[in-house]
């Protein structure tokens, strides 16, 4: 049985005057996995979101979160839904703790279960130390786990994460990564728009790129990087050998470059099952010896580039992915 | 690498607190929560007005301080036409002073909501938009009362006496707060409009000072040159002073005028409080729906 996607848009348009922020955006994101939204700045990341999580209204399209009707029924879609905004939504003058109890309030939560709810989330974001303390005094990373609780109180089943690391440092990064990954692992939905192609390759089941707009791509990170150009590969032989190349050819899509000292190949090659296997086989058959065998992928950065003409917004941790396969 | 353990959507271990109730589809249910919803975001405000410095010395330590420099600075110089001492005519004027000026603070209130991204998370919640601007008003009306109050026991403490006794005071703070409750609302839209607390501080001064300044709260209109003359006697402020010190039992000059509404300051103070109302409540609810929504 295929079931209805959780979060589910079709068509979804948005002027601002002359501006068409959102130009005609279709998402579909299955239960317990996260899709992620990339794009470069203004590409309509933001107000696709908006319109997911009943903040904006769409000019036209439709919107449905853990099937209901998002446009007719904003109040209801609201009950399903959590969302973290690109800044942290917390009231500085109230602790982290009333924090988190006021929302529970405000989430028809009783008195009394807002209160153990707050304990509840404080504990699993590991905050119960400052629970007392007022949030304007909370670092960045505390403020975002706070901030990420406050959209859980109401147990969602349906979570929107508009840039959650942006800003941290990159041990609170890994936290928020562990704890993203968690939620998922408990079946929540999760929309996750990033600025770092590493986050998305890290932690998004698929990736939808936007821009001007309108999604240019989606896939898996793998099936986007393929549609680049394949993947890179690279080859250290034992001794340098002349045959080396003929023994390839048949097996990559490229001319095949070797490096000075005769020892090291590369040539573009399509992905598929059993590649390297083959690889080390024709080569062994040729009687070479080879030590080492690596695919290089081309990094998220290059996708981005190659469908924008932008480079990606912020600079990111190295992003060239190694598969070792020998 | 992580301390952190699993934080569950719906853990399986912990018993299941109770989800979110449904909405309530009745009349009484749906007022009910909104009156908890309104309830909560009351007190939100209140813990604010508490740990905020700014806020709170312009509740308690601003009122103590116009009015000691008022009547000492003011009063040295000042005759009352048909009598009376400075002190005594002042106190009326100092409370619907302060209430006047104290009403920005709903401007800076609900445009730091807006600004500080905390209107956005309302938006996602299940809760109730207008109680949003009901919590806001109401805090700032209790605030109100407390600032009223404070004008009144630091009058008391230099020896301003209300002829009218408990009633006639509790009269004078009742129509004082329904206007400062309603320039709450006025300035509510401000700070909607404006959306960031600094600029809204600043255009509320602008608007809120000449119009304090400009009335009868200070110096009876009588002396003023024509046109100042003529604002002061018809500016809703001035009534509202009147209407203090008359329900007081305090020297009130304007009563010796024959323009209407120092005549009926209570009718005209009422009667404008009302009217900002009616304009200001819809207006408000408009800009509040236009900022949540684009």
């Amino acid at each position: 049985m295929t079931e209805r996607p959780m979060i589910e848009a079709a068509g979804l348009h948005k002027r601002y005057g002359e501006t068409k922020a959102v130009d005609g955006v279709s998402l579909a994101v299955p239960r317990g996995t996260i899709l992620g939204v990339l794009g470069p700045n203004g590409a309509g990341k933001t107000t696709t979101v908006r319109m997911l999580t009943t903040m904006t209204a769409p000019d036209a399209g439709s919107v449905h979160v853990a099937g209901i009707d998002v446009v007719a029924d904003p109040r209801a879609a609201r009950r399903r839904i959590g969302v973290t905004g690109q800044d942290a939504t917390l009231d500085e003058l109230l602790t982290g703790r009333q924090n988190l109890q006021m929302i529970g309030r405000l989430s028809r939560l009783s008195k009394a279960a807002a209160a153990a709810r707050a304990d509840q989330l404080l504990d699993e974001f590991d905050l119960t130390y400052a629970a007392d303390r007022l949030a304007k005094g909370y670092s960045g990373g505390m403020r975002r786990r706070l901030d990420l609780a406050a959209s859980l109180v109401s147990r969602p089943e349906v979570l929107f994460l508009d840039e959650p690391t942006t800003g941290l440092d990159p041990t609170s990064r890994l936290r928020m990564w562990d704890v993203i990954r968690a939620l998922v692992a408990e079946g929540t939905t999760l929309l996750l728009t990033t600025q770092y192609l590493d986050e998305a390759d890290e932690l998004a089941d698929a990736i939808s790129v936007i821009d001007h707009g309108r999604v240019i791509a989606h896939g898996t990170a793998r099936e986007l990087k393929a549609m680049v150009g394949g993947e890179q590969l690279e080859l250290t032989l034992s001794e340098p050998s002349g045959a080396a190349a003929g023994a390839l050819s048949a097996l990559v899509t490229s001319d095949i470059t070797t490096s000075d000292d005769g020892r090291t190949l590369r040539a573009a090659v399509t992905p598929g099952a059993g590649k390297a296997t083959a690889i080390i086989r024709a080569l062994d058959e040729a009687g070479i010896a080879v030590d080492d065998v690596q695919f290089h992928h081309p990094s998220l950065d290059d996708v981005f580039f190659a469908l924008t003409g932008a480079p990606a917004e912020a600079p990111t941790p190295s992003d060239t992915e190694l598969t070792e396969v020998a | 690498m992580s301390t952190l353990t699993a934080p569950t959507a719906r853990p399986a271990d912990a018993p299941v607190p109770p989800p979110a109730a449904e909405p309530s589809r009745s009349l009484v249910g749906r007022a009910r929560e909104w009156v908890a919803d309104v309830g909560v975001l009351t007190f939100r405000n209140l813990v604010h007005v508490r740990r905020e410095p700014a806020q709170l010395s312009d509740a308690t330590i601003q009122p103590v301080l116009f009015t000691l420099l008022f009547v000492y600075i003011f009063g040295s110089a000042m005759h009352i036409a048909g009598g009376g001492s400075y002190k005594m005519f002042a106190i009326g004027g100092l409370v619907t002073m302060n209430l006047t000026t104290a009403s920005m603070g709903t401007a800076v209130g609900m445009s730091s909501d807006v600004a500080t991204g905390m209107m956005n998370r309302f938006r996602t919640l299940p809760m109730s938009r207008s109680a949003i601007l009901a919590g806001r008003t109401i805090s700032d009306l209790l605030a109100a009362a407390l600032c009223g109050t404070i004008v009144l026991l630091t009058g008391l403490a230099i020896g301003w006496r209300p002829d009218h006794g408990l009633v006639g005071v509790v009269e004078g703070m009742a129509v004082a707060l329904l206007f400062a409750y309603a320039l709450s609302w006025f300035t509510a839209c401000l700070g909607l409009l404006v959306g960031d607390p600094e600029s809204a501080q600043g255009v509320g001064l602008v608007i809120l000072f000449p119009l304090a300044f400009l009335s009868t709260c200070f110096v009876p209109a009588a002396g003023l040159p024509t046109v100042p003359r003529i604002i002061a006697e018809w500016n809703p402020v001035s009534a509202v002073a009147g209407s203090c010190r008359e329900l007081f039992g305090n020297p009130n000059p304007a009563a010796l005028s024959d323009v209407w509404p120092a005549q009926h300051p209570v009718l005209m103070a009422v009667l404008s409080s009302l009217a900002i109302l009616a304009i200001c409540v819809p207006l408000a609810s408009r800009l509040l729906r236009k900022a949540t929504t684009d």
